[in-house]
């Protein structure tokens, strides 16, 4: 019997490299899809068939069913955070991202003092949760640096996520220990012809290194771990099936681990960068309730990348974590002002989301986890 | 819904074996061994449980394999053994005595209800796929033990349906299913199987085999309980594979959720 | 000698082996597994293997079972 153990996620994408996606969305029917949407566990082909043009005229359907299982598994509860960019030194070249290394802006990171303070502003809205954030740079942010950085937070915050670059597992034990207990990382692209494309220079060009450091910080001891793919590089039904795929191919690897995704859309930033593919409301409300139906107790977060009128809408449609008070520039939160990695689109403070989450009827939380040190 | 399912005719694989029946057969309990080669026979079996037992010095017994028919795969079980350490031994004799290297592993310390000790099973488990046995473990269903099951080398996953010999049925559905959910490698329901239709229950959610033992023996006529459960055990398998409709259980909003997306 | 069997203690009149011990028990050889000390013997060694004193035996077959 095969091994559930042997298959690393590279070799489980590669199935599906002859896979005939078109010839698949085109024999499904009204009848398959509604017969999925009452299905109590879904499958690969299940989750993919959601994802299709002919679940689009099944949306409302797949909704009460994924506001039905999201009450069920998280209640009505938002949990918020907010990210807090440590520093924009990149080396990498990826070409739809501000902060890449031939953009001109004020290079910077932050001080433990400055750290301090942006900490300070951001503990004082409420937030527990707080996700940190660096380009890729071992010389200027490297792994000693945000376990330094970790260590500050500690103070401020219950529970210290990363969207760093990708590390080794024993580096990444380092940073758990020194009290990150999340992490965030985006393929960005699960095509690995186009990835290329996107990524022509620097060590982020290595698409299974980053492929597989979900799976390296699984085995260091993470708790959370938040993949996603950056919608507007590629076909979007296939690069959300990617998302899921890889989502359920952790949960199963490692059960203990809570596991979410994210799906954020291009947004304008620095370079100018377009989109390959347009991806509309309605495609990311498909996805969203398309991963609630395949994975019931994923996570699914949504970011200040969405203007406010929908971000609204998206808390009744399966959101289970929101970030509020969002800044994407290096210090922005205090007198230092540069360029973000891209535009927020929400800007509404921690106030105004909490005011509109309750408006919902639902709960905003802020704290959801507890880092105990050994020193406790 | 994780063994490969050929549309023509639909085989279980376990190990190196290919079966076309989905009904295992146990041989306690039984008025008489003469009636095993018929109930097996009605039945179409083509897995049958023995147990490995002292001979009894003081009367002349018979020799249970002898009952068996030879194109069956006899299965014997470690029942008796309260540890890993005495199911490996048993399982080595067993092995020893030329009948195949097919092994259910049963350690059971609880009297009362008979209810396996899982993590001893683990143990031997791994003992034994490791000596190239093909190891069939019974097990209290627990998605966890089961996982563990899978790393340590079984060929399939026995949950029990309930207690062995209360024929109360699929007490542990919910549990079972899961497993099937869940589990890549073929679930075998084992003990607690009162009824063709429970068997028949047990088949349509997908499980791979049943066992089925107190039923059919303690039976007023086990020769055609045991035809009857043969043709449960199909039933319900063709039931599975037909693809029953899917019951919509969610009730509709009063004012849609996705109205907003109109424009979109 | 004084032995066990199926874990009950036995008087052997006479030095034995296995296959002795089975003739006397009059038990059918093709029926029956020997486990000597702990160790499989197999039937075609029964009559090499001399029983000593205080030696353990274990005489099984198989019989129903679920």
């Amino acid at each position: 019997m095969k091994d559930d153990f042997s298959m690393s996620f590279y070799e489980e994408i590669q199935k599906y490299h002859t896979f005939d996606f078109d010839g698949f969305f085109q024999r499904l029917t009204g009848t398959d899809i509604k017969k999925i949407i009452g299905k109590n566990r879904l499958n690969e082909h299940d989750y993919l068939a959601l994802l299709a043009p002919a679940a689009e005229n099944y949306l409302e359907e797949m909704a009460e069913k994924a506001q039905s299982l999201t009450i069920r598994h998280f209640g009505r509860v938002i949990l918020l955070y907010t990210p807090l960019y440590l520093s924009n030194y990149c080396v990498n070249h990826c070409i739809y991202c501000g902060f890449q290394v031939n953009n001109k802006l004020d290079r910077k990171k932050l001080t433990m003092a400055e750290l301090e303070r942006e900490a300070e502003i951001i503990a004082a809205t409420g937030l527990k949760h707080v996700l940190i954030l660096t380009g890729e740079s071992r010389k200027h942010s490297p792994v000693s640096y945000i376990s330094e950085c970790a260590d500050i937070l500690k103070k401020y915050f219950t529970s210290i996520s990363i969207e760093i670059y990708p590390l080794e597992e024993d580096e990444y034990a380092e940073v758990i220990a020194a009290g990150v207990d999340g992490l965030t990382i985006y393929q960005e692209v699960y095509d690995e012809e186009v990835y290329a494309l996107m990524h022509p220079a620097g060590p982020k060009r290595d698409y299974r290194y980053r492929l597989e450091a979900p799976e390296r910080t699984c085995r260091a001891g993470i708790r959370t771990v938040n993949v996603g793919t950056l919608l507007g590089l590629n076909n979007w039904r296939t690069e959300a099936f990617f998302t899921g795929l890889h989502a359920d191919y952790l949960q199963n690897l490692f059960p203990e681990v809570e596991m979410s995704i994210s799906p954020p859309r291009m947004r304008p930033h620095l370079g100018g960068f377009q989109p390959m593919v347009d991806v509309s409301d309605r495609n990311l409300v498909q996805y969203m309730l398309a991963f609630r139906l395949f994975m019931p107790r994923g996570g699914i977060t949504i970011s200040t990348r969405e203007r406010s009128e929908l971000r609204d809408y998206l808390i009744r449609l399966g959101a289970t974590r929101m970030s509020a008070g969002s800044c994407t520039a290096v210090g922005g939160r205090s007198e230092y002002y540069s360029a973000g990695q891209f535009d927020i689109s929400d800007e509404r403070s921690v106030s105004e989301m909490a005011k509109m989450i309750y408006s919902q009827g639902y709960q905003p939380v802020y704290k959801d986890w507890q880092f105990l040190s050994d020193n406790a | 819904m994780w063994e490969e399912v050929e549309k023509v005719s639909d085989i279980l694989k376990i190990g190196d074996r290919e079966l076309t029946s989905r009904l295992f057969l146990g041989t306690g309990k039984f008025s008489s061994n003469k009636l095993i080669p018929e109930v097996a026979r009605a039945s179409g079996a083509q897995v049958v449980t023995v147990a490995l037992r002292r001979v009894d010095l003081k009367y002349e017994e018979e020799n249970i394999a002898a009952f068996v028919p030879k194109d069956c795969i006899l299965m014997p079980n470690t029942s008796g053994a309260w540890n890993a350490g005495e199911a490996v031994r048993i399982a080595r004799l067993a092995r020893a005595t030329g009948c195949g290297n097919w092994v259910k592993i049963e350690v059971i310390t609880d009297n009362r209800y008979l209810l396996p000790d899982n993590y001893e099973t683990i143990k031997a488990t791994e003992i034994l796929a490791g000596e190239g046995f093909v190891v069939l473990p019974y097990m209290s269903p627990d998605l966890m033990v089961a996982k563990s099951l899978v790393k340590a080398g079984a060929a399939a996953v026995m949950p029990l349906g309930s207690p062995i010999g209360s024929n109360r049925g699929l007490k542990t559905k919910e549990l079972v299913r899961i497993l099937v959910e869940e589990i890549r490698l073929p679930i075998v329901v084992d003990a607690g199987i009162g009824r063709p239709s429970e068997a028949a229950e047990a088949m349509e959610m997908g499980v791979a085999a049943v066992l089925v033992n107190t039923a059919i023996a303690t039976a007023g006529d086990p020769v055609t309980m045991a035809k009857a459960f043969g043709m449960a055990v199909e039933a319900g398998r063709m039931a599975y594979l037909s693809g029953p409709g899917d019951i919509m259980d969610v009730a509709r909003a009063s004012s849609p959720l996705t109205g907003f997306l109109r424009d979109a | 000698m004084k032995i066990i069997v199926n874990g009950r203690e036995e008087i052997l009149e006479e030095v034995t082996t296995i296959a002795g011990l089975i003739a006397l028990k009059e038990l059918n050889p093709n029926a029956v597994i020997v486990e000597h000390n702990y160790n499989l013997v197999k039937k075609e060694n029964w009559s090499d293997m001399v029983i000593k004193e205080n030696d353990r035996l274990e005489i099984l077959r198989f019989v129903g079972g679920g």
